[in-house]
């Protein structure tokens, strides 16, 4: 049992020195199994793209000055969780560990861990001096990522403890939606939003990860994976290491990121549209089994058809209206659950009806 | 003796039309229809990585405890190498299970590397099943662990599966076999078991199979039983609840009266003792009903298919539903019937 143990606290640290180390012969094969958004997360904040008013304030800590609470909101993949641990990392160095406090939806954070494990770990009071002597701010962070999927209890139990222990403890809240975070905890943070990530930053960050890797990628290929991701950094790379993997000899090509990222291909959706402007039921119900039957998913399709709808010609505004309608009404009812053939029909019925 | 499905499952990935390089693969994200062959080749890379020792199952039992102390217990079949669990066993609680399990499974290092791979796999089955929370809680263990622990999650689509857990994997989407695949496949095993299969035979059957491939073996082995030498205008057999509910479906169309929907009634009562899904029932029924019905109607009758099984997931007692939904159809269709024949007189 006990060699069990050690061995899982051994784990952390081959990983770690992988990271940084790719270069020995040894570690090169664990190294290749880091994901690659692990391996290119930003060591320091100077790093971090594009987010210039958070990099400002943080970099103003570093030289010294207080940090207030933060609250980074923003959509996913734009830098919320690798700036802060970027400058937890440089605020701390080696004694990282000790000082912060990473707490995400994997872990248990009902109210009693609120009362708890924060509460006393924010109570520890800390100094200002690393073990070897070299100054450090004297305080510490807790991270609480994902915060927008605690409970609104919990987060109430956070308003005090934030307040009270101000002098040792800073509080960095990550969510998605700030809307969703309780506003007494708003009030108590300094807000940063994290912009949408633009093309060219995107671009140029996939070249060096690409350059990084030996990786041959055209720009047509990196501009179709950037569309796909949708301003998400984090995803471009994830596809861009997948590709990597599945392309091992050839260099990846634009079909292999549509079947990656799961984009329906468009001859399907064209075939649909086409199925509907015949006006006949039986047609449309057979072609919609044999898509579903090909795996792709709907709410994919859904998506995709919007897009087409949107902007084409070939409908009138009445027809767009009544199509959107209906799109949004099948999209939310398959988030809650519904039966994808049934929801793709209903909605194939629509398109038919508004030909007519 | 075995069942031909299980007969001539392949066992190596070679068998099977990707193959993908060893030792470093990311986490899995296997998406198809039913019967496309995911859980197939699940095992087949599975064996690829490990050797024939993958096949040594064993099941167990493993306890958890709910914060509000509630025991669940939850079944895993596992080798040396992985685990597979189906947490939806859970009900509500499959966070739980994700969180407990995972952790512990892929705290544990392997403590021999040399002689095998240094990381584990855990195969998660009906993952588009998993409640959100659970599907959050995967999030942050997917990266934490990636050194000792790899996840292959089996979903039946991704419309259901949270972005963020997408974005983590690397989807394989397994189309179904196309009718002329299902023929070939039958025609190969019929080989082997040196029976004669008649062509036209074979067509009807992918024909029927709706291009799943275990349904297709399954009812050609039925029908040998049930007759041979096969002979190509044979009857295929069909499960009986199939034509029970067809039967359903012809009783709707032809009487709509409240005596009729009582009797309806009866029927889904029995469909749903047999554990027959309810969504299957209703998507069945529609496909019945709609034979005999025109253009217009089909709309109708679709979009309010559509909107109770939506209802049905939400709702808890299934029954009221399939109900509404036969009622509905009833009204509309009578009121169809009574408008047409006041524009014949």
């Amino acid at each position: 049992m006990d060699a069990f143990l050690k061995t899982g606290k051994l784990s952390n640290q081959p990983k770690e020195s992988a990271a940084s180390s790719v270069s020995e012969p040894s570690q090169r094969k664990r190294g290749s199994l880091i994901p690659w958004v692990e391996k290119y997360r930003p060591r320091t904040i100077n790093e971090v793209s594009y987010q210039e008013e958070v990099v400002a304030v943080l970099q103003k800590s570093l030289q010294g000055a207080d940090l207030p609470n933060l609250l980074f909101y923003g959509p996913p993949g734009t830098g919320k969780t690798s700036t802060i641990l970027a400058a937890a990392r440089e605020l701390f160095g080696d004694i990282y560990k000790e000082r912060v406090l990473e707490l995400n939806a994997s872990d248990e954070r009902g109210i009693q861990v609120i009362r708890e494990k924060v509460k006393n770990f924010s109570q520890r009071t800390v100094s200002s001096m690393r073990p070897d002597g070299k100054p450090c701010p004297p305080f510490k962070i807790v991270i609480l990522d994902e915060a927008d999927s605690m409970t609104g209890a919990a987060q109430a139990a956070l308003r005090r403890t934030m307040e009270k222990e101000t002098k040792s403890t800073r509080f960095c809240l990550i969510c998605n939606y700030v809307s969703r975070i309780i506003e007494p905890l708003t009030s108590r943070c300094s807000k940063f939003r994290f912009k949408p990530l633009p093309r060219d930053i995107l671009v140029k960050r996939l070249g060096e990860i690409c350059e990084f890797e030996k990786m041959a990628c055209t720009g047509e290929v990196l501009e179709s994976l950037i569309e796909a991701s949708e301003g998400d950094l984090r995803r471009a790379i994830t596809f861009l290491q997948s590709i990597a993997n599945v392309t091992v000899e050839r260099g990846p090509t634009i079909e292999d990121i549509h079947e990656i990222t799961g984009r329906v291909p468009n001859h399907w959706i064209e075939g649909l549209l086409e199925k509907c402007a015949t006006g006949s039921y039986d047609t449309v119900q057979s072609y919609i089994c044999n898509f579903s039957a090909e795996g792709f998913s709907v709410s994919q399709l859904l998506i995709q058809l919007h897009e087409r709808v949107i902007f084409s010609t070939e409908f009138s505004a009445k027809q767009k209206n009544l199509i959107c309608e209906k799109l949004a009404i099948c999209d939310h009812r398959l988030a809650e659950g519904a039966d994808e053939q049934l929801q793709l029909l209903d909605l194939s019925c629509t398109i038919m009806i508004s030909y007519q | 003796m075995s069942l031909w499905v299980d007969k001539y499952r392949p066992s190596t990935l070679s068998k099977l039309d990707y193959h993908r390089e060893q030792g470093n693969f990311p986490h899995l994200l296997i998406y198809g229809p039913p019967g496309a062959g995911k859980k197939t080749r699940v095992m087949a890379l599975l064996r690829e990585l490990y050797g024939p020792g993958v096949e040594k199952l064993r099941m167990e039992h493993q306890n958890f405890t709910t914060p509000s102390n509630k025991k669940i217990e939850v079944m895993t079949v596992a080798s040396n190498y992985h685990i597979e669990v189906n947490p939806n066993d859970a009900g509500i609680y499959d966070r739980i299970v994700i969180q407990e399990m995972i952790k512990n499974i892929a705290q544990a290092q392997q403590l021999d590397i040399g002689g095998q791979r240094e990381f584990k796999v855990v195969v998660l089955t009906e993952v588009d099943k998993l409640t959100k929370d659970a599907q959050h809680a995967l999030r942050r263990t997917m990266e934490k662990y990636m050194t000792t622990c790899r996840l292959i999650l089996c979903a039946n689509s991704t419309s259901k599966i949270i972005p963020p857990l997408q974005s983590r994997c690397l989807g394989i989407r397994v189309p179904a076999p196309t009718q002329e695949d299902v023929i070939k496949v039958l025609q190969m095993v019929s080989k082997k078991e040196g029976i004669i299969l008649p062509d036209e035979f074979a067509i009807r059957l992918a024909e029927k199979s709706e291009r799943n491939l275990r349904r297709a073996l399954l009812m050609l082995e039925a029908c040998k039983v049930q007759q041979y030498p096969l002979n190509a205008k044979q009857e295929i057999v069909e499960p009986d609840w199939e034509v029970y509910l067809r039967e359903t479906g012809q009783k709707m169309v032809s009487e709509q009266s409240p005596k009729a929907l009582l009797e309806v009634r009866g029927r889904i009562y029995e469909l749903l003792s047999h554990c027959i899904a309810p969504e299957m029932i209703i998507k069945k029924l529609l496909r019945e009903i709609l034979k005999n019905c025109d253009g217009q109607l089909k709309a109708e009758i679709t979009s309010m298919a559509a909107y109770y099984e939506h209802r049905l997931c939400l709702g808890s007692k299934v029954i009221f539903h399939i109900e509404a939904f036969i009622a509905k159809f009833m009204a509309i269709y009578k009121r169809f019937l009574e408008e047409s024949f006041a524009n014949m007189m």
